[in-house]
């Protein structure tokens, strides 16, 4: 797997470069206004044309982001769960009573945000009162479901899923472990969780069916569902790996596709938004561009030596942000 | 490598003095900024800027190890620190009273975006002078502190007599006879001898012979009576040349292995994974130094429970003796079985 890639097609040449001066921890898209989240403080906002700009957001540390089409909502280790739109203002969402550490946000349908630190997982959905719910262990995970105010809270032994604005009781899915990132599938059907262990760990809401997906050789730190959830895309490899959600049972009993093999280790993976094609960020700095029905590879970024910690595709698919470890970024024209 | 940030484990039983070395640390003028782990409900306040309250969490890996345990809280807190790199050199983590040092040092080893960014420098224990003895027959906790240390710090050393001190150091030195001992009055002590250690580094696996209590020091007092000091756990007490006394405690100790003659890598390795895939959970800590035949390299390793760490670390100088030595601390371990295990394994 050693070929430098030299003879695929390319989009290197189409990059606008992003100097982040710090760690880029996340990169999101605010209309055609790419996103950079720094490790600490700001977040470096580069619209389509002009000059970039900086929006300080925390006293501190930026644990976490997220972001819907109309602002990026951050938590950090002031205790405080920002929201920022893209000309760079901010408003404070959230400040935690006793200004612990934002661990986790998430943004849902409507509006609907929610935040945890700690044991606690808080939820606000439009301009509704703000509820807390208690679970047994750290917050390691927090995703809306597609439709309706429901949110998956993965937490130690399992995944806590809960109406915010219902009275009924939380319902727990089990699964003995330190699950972190979850996600819920585009149709609802599935929760996925990533694992302190090197593995997926899922769940059909159906009949509460679990499903195992191993064989990684690193914990799996990024994961995201091809457009209309057929592919969930996942980190964790030397490769690209795809779990087929498309049948009625998931990926049971099914192997996964194998893509984009190189010697680095895959650390992001977004998929785009229109079609099923998937930009892989490795250690090592690359970035491909992989079509999940052949395998076709395009050229984003040459290798540089630091990993890429950030990738993200604006909502029409035409641009792609991309960010690494020692602060270098860009955003790659597609369109 | 080098760009890793130490993390230094501060344990200790209850009212040992933890917190106040910790404010030592911080207040002393070295230049050196410290980011501080400390747990939750701890008692006092500590004054830094870096301070994040930690509420231990210890999770169970399903790999098949009984005794592979991570923190969780350290994999999400250091994670979150690092985002702040560069406003700190060095990670304090003050354990709880009662916790266990081993979760604490496998995060390190098991989880490897931790193991990435930051290292082990070593497990410093404070333990209090007057109260250790008792606290080794009633707390597992206390025992399995002092077992897991680099460096001991046996504080309050000057509210109890100096036969008192002597008797506590013996009781350490039955346990784990290979930590750095000091004696302290409220943790009065040079910081170069509890940080910046590297105690989990391979290539600093110099020297693994115990600390004999002569070279501790000043207090040859001859103890006469203090049987009825350990009658309950049934320890014994010879008296060596110099009238020092050694104990063996009967629940932990080590296992020390020595050999001149070349150890055959094909048998060693299977032979130490098994052992410790079978006595993990007893196998508190193990490094050695070994000479393996038709080998130009000293090969090191270190263990915590059930995880191996080991690579070459330098050719043997000339005129070196190429010995191979080991040590395994740990609980109700099978001396016999682990000798004779030992003994195949030579080439």
């Amino acid at each position: 797997m050693t070929e430098a890639r030299n003879d695929i097609p390319s989009v290197v040449e189409r990059t606008r470069p992003v100097k982040a001066d710090a760690p880029v921890v996340a990169a999101h898209f605010l209309g055609t206004t790419a996103v950079f989240v720094r490790g600490e403080e700001t977040l470096l906002l580069m619209p389509k044309t002009g000059d970039a700009r900086t929006a300080s957001v925390h006293d501190g540390a930026i644990l976490c982001s997220t972001a819907d089409a109309d602002r990026i909502v951050t938590g950090g280790d002031d205790g405080k769960v920002v929201s920022s739109g893209a000309q760079g203002e901010s408003a404070v969402v959230a400040t935690d009573g006793k200004r612990r550490w934002i661990d986790r946000v998430a943004v849902g349908p409507n509006g609907a945000v929610a935040w945890s630190a700690g044991k606690q997982a808080f939820a606000r959905s439009g301009k509704g009162p703000e509820r807390m719910l208690d679970v047994p262990s750290t917050v390691g995970g927090l995703a809306f479901a597609p439709k309706g105010v429901r949110l998956a809270i993965a937490h130690y032994n399992g995944v806590t899923l809960w109406f915010p604005n219902a009275q009924s009781e939380p319902e727990t899915l089990e699964w003995k472990g330190s699950h972190l990132a979850v996600r819920m599938s585009p149709d609802g059907r599935f929760v996925v969780t990533s694992m302190q262990e090197a593995t997926l760990h899922g769940w059909r809401l159906a009949d509460r069916k679990d499903m195992r997906m191993s064989g990684y050789g690193a914990r799996v730190r990024s994961l995201d569902w091809t457009v209309g959830g057929k592919w969930l895309a996942t980190s964790g490899s030397t490769q690209l790996i795809l779990w087929p959600f498309q049948a009625k049972d998931g990926p049971m009993g099914k192997t996964p596709r194998i893509l984009a093999p190189a010697e680095a280790q895959v650390e992001v993976v977004a998929c785009h938004p229109k079609q099923e094609v998937v930009a892989v960020g490795y250690a090592d700095g690359l970035v491909l561009l992989v079509r999940v029905d052949d395998g076709a590879e395009v050229l984003a970024r040459r290798p540089s030596g630091a990993p890429v910690t950030a990738l993200a595709w604006s909502a029409t698919g035409s641009a792609l942000a991309f960010g690494t470890e020692d602060g270098e970024g860009g955003v790659i024209d597609l369109g | 490598m080098s760009d890793k940030v130490p993390v230094t484990v501060l344990t200790g039983y209850l009212g040992a003095g933890k917190t106040t070395l910790l404010n030592r640390i911080l207040s002393e003028p070295h230049g050196q900024k410290y980011a501080v782990i400390v747990n939750e409900f701890g008692e006092i306040g500590i004054d830094n800027d870096l301070v994040v309250g930690a509420e231990e969490e210890v999770f169970e890996m399903n790999n098949g190890c009984i005794c592979c345990t991570v923190r969780g809280d350290l994999v999400r807190i250091i994670d979150g620190l690092m985002r702040r790199k560069g406003k700190f050199d060095a990670i304090i983590v003050e354990t709880t009273g009662l916790a266990d040092p081993a979760p604490v040092a496998q995060t390190f080893f098991m989880d490897e975006n931790v193991g990435r960014k930051a290292k082990l420098d070593a497990v410093v224990t404070v333990a209090d002078a007057k109260w250790l003895q008792d606290r080794l027959k009633d707390a597992p906790e206390a025992k399995n502190q002092i077992a897991f240390a680099d460096v001991i710090l046996l504080n309050k050393a000057d509210l109890v007599t100096p036969g008192e001190l002597h008797e506590v150091e013996a009781r350490i030195r039955g346990i784990n006879p290979y930590a750095r001992l000091h004696r302290t009055e409220r943790c009065r002590i040079a910081l170069p001898e509890v940080l910046g250690r590297n105690a989990f580094d391979l290539d600093r696996i110099l020297e693994i012979e115990p600390e004999f209590l002569e070279g501790d020091g000043h207090h040859h007092a001859h103890d006469h009576d203090h049987d009825h000091h350990h009658g309950h756990d049934h320890a014994h007490s010879h008296q060596h040349d110099g009238g020092l006394k050694h104990y063996h405690d009967e629940e932990m100790q080590s296992v020390s292995l020595r050999t001149e003659r070349p150890l055959d890598p094909d048998k060693f390795f299977p032979w130490v994974q098994d052992l410790v895939q079978k006595e993990g959970p007893s196998i508190l800590r193990c490094k050695g130094i070994l000479s393996f035949k038709d080998d130009d390299e000293r090969f090191a390793f270190q263990g915590v429970h059930m995880i191996l760490d080991g690579d070459h670390q330098r050719p043997w100088k000339p005129g070196e003796k190429r010995e191979s030595r080991l040590v395994f601390i740990g609980r109700n371990l099978p001396e016999d079985k682990i000798r004779q295990g030992f003994e195949s394994c030579l080439a």
